[in-house]
């Protein structure tokens, strides 16, 4: 058990920091997802069948491509995209970016297509009488949606949203191929210096199962707090 | 954009899209026994038995696919003793990996699919089927598989589409599936836009034939 302690010899500090990137990740892309959802769910209800497209073609192509196709696409295409983009203002040099930011932009973009199917589904299942309701009350639009129409949406929302936060974690293992030391890096880097795959796989999958666990706990807990009065 | 290099990483992805195939459907249909398995073992009163069989679709279904492949491809080959069984000659082949972790992988959300699928059969069926002096056996075997495979189409659709982009991860073990070919050509090209909308096509089109298989295969079974 001394290659799993913390300190010097053991791998368990760097395995406990490797855990505290992998939430890092997961918690950024989750929010970058929500963005997503927010300029893309409303085009998904809009009656402009043009916006209704471009939504739905974003979120079909990446629920039907694999991750970690689109994790090369941004590994790979990220820096070369923003350099053209530099290149247009005037500035020649090479930009490198953070595996961090690649890694949670990638799969902040697939978590936001389901986040964005899910937001749809629960603003569609709110009653009808709600909308009118409001409507006849006259009250103004940015409150409607904020006071009103949200409140519910999330609570429809979160038992589908803790499966999204599932993938998202899960997907999260897929960042290791570009170098971002998560739980999965860091297991390969421990794997192949001690020459202990199983050991480190097997922590690791631990581990995974603890955080999956954890937020279930956690998500049970809201629901329980959004459904009062229900 | 470079239409020459999409032009010719097609032909290469389309000879990988065969062994992305090969592994989605041994990966299925292996699942597919392990699904219903687990999903019969779920539903025995003995409660040793069903937790056993809730706690394997649990640490599958909670941990990511590539721990598994891992665990299986790099971590099992580190004990002694298991190289010199019989086993070994499928265990040191990245492909039998693969499909041994995938085929463990969709079995534990199969396994679930079934459940609930066995679950909400109305009672009332199994009770006709009964009073007709029907055997447990063939109650089972004719009328409540057939029913829970029908109401579990929708569910196990989602599945084959999860499971074929999951393949992709078999080319973290070395296989050359669209995936891995895709990442061989951006490496070797540096066009990653271009290799993607070939690649991604290719999976898109696959999606959209599973999904409408499935689609025709739920209206000829409804009733």
């Amino acid at each position: 058990m001394e290659i799993l302690s913390f300190g010097k010899i053991g791998w368990g500090d760097e395995l406990f920091y490797a855990t505290l990137m992998t939430i890092a990740v997961s918690i950024t892309a989750m929010f970058i997802g929500f963005f997503f959802s927010l300029i893309f769910t409303p085009l998904k209800l809009s009656n402009n069948k043009f916006l209704n497209f471009i939504a739905n073609s974003y979120t079909t192509v990446i629920r039907g491509v694999p991750e970690l196709l689109v994790i090369y696409l941004f590994f790979f295409g990220g820096s070369g995209a923003i350099m053209y983009v530099a290149s247009i203002f005037g500035y020649f040099e090479y930009i490198e970016i953070n595996a961090f930011i690649t890694g949670s932009f990638a799969i902040g973009i697939i978590s936001g297509a389901y986040s964005t199917e899910v937001f749809r589904g629960a603003i569609q299942s709110i009653d009808k009488g709600q909308f009118e309701a409001v409507k006849v009350l006259g009250v103004k639009k940015h409150i409607q949606f904020f006071k009103i129409i949200m409140p519910q949406m999330f609570r429809l929302a979160i038992p589908n949203l803790s499966n999204v936060w599932q993938i998202t974690l899960k997907d999260t293992s897929l960042i290791s191929v570009t170098g971002l030391v998560e739980i999965m890096r860091q297991s390969y880097i421990a794997a192949g210096s001690t020459r202990d795959p199983l050991l480190f796989y097997s922590v690791a999958a631990l581990i995974y199962l603890m955080l999956t666990f954890l937020s279930m706990k956690l998500v049970n807990r809201l629901e329980v707090k959004y459904s009062r009065g229900f | 954009m470079d239409f020459n290099i999409m032009a010719t990483s097609l032909p290469k992805l389309l000879g990988a899209a065969a062994v992305t195939l090969k592994l989605l459907s041994l990966s299925l249909f292996f699942g597919l026994f392990i699904g219903l398995l687990f999903a019969i073992l779920r539903l025995n009163k003995n409660p040793i038995i069903n937790k056993f069989a809730y706690g394997y679709s649990y640490v599958f279904r909670g941990t990511p696919l590539l721990v598994q492949i891992f665990i299986i491809y790099f971590g099992l080959g580190q004990i002694e003793y298991f190289r010199t069984t019989f086993l070994w000659v499928i265990f040191k082949e990245p492909y039998w990996c693969a499909i041994i972790a995938f085929a463990l992988n969709t079995g534990a959300y199969t396994s679930e699919i079934l459940r609930s699928a066995f679950q909400t059969i109305k009672p009332g069926i199994i009770e006709a089927g009964k009073s007709l002096g029907i055997s447990n056996k063939i109650i089972f075997y004719k009328i409540q598989i057939p029913v829970a495979i029908r109401q579990s189409l929708p569910a196990y659709g989602n599945e084959i589409i999860l499971m074929m982009k999951g393949t992709s991860l078999a080319s973290t073990v070395t296989l050359m599936d669209i995936t891995g070919v895709a990442k061989y050509i951006i490496s070797t090209t540096f066009k990653p836009i271009e290799v993607f909308i070939v690649a991604g096509g290719i999976y898109l089109i696959m999606t959209f034939i599973i999904h409408n298989l499935i689609k025709f295969l739920e209206k000829k079974y409804s009733y």
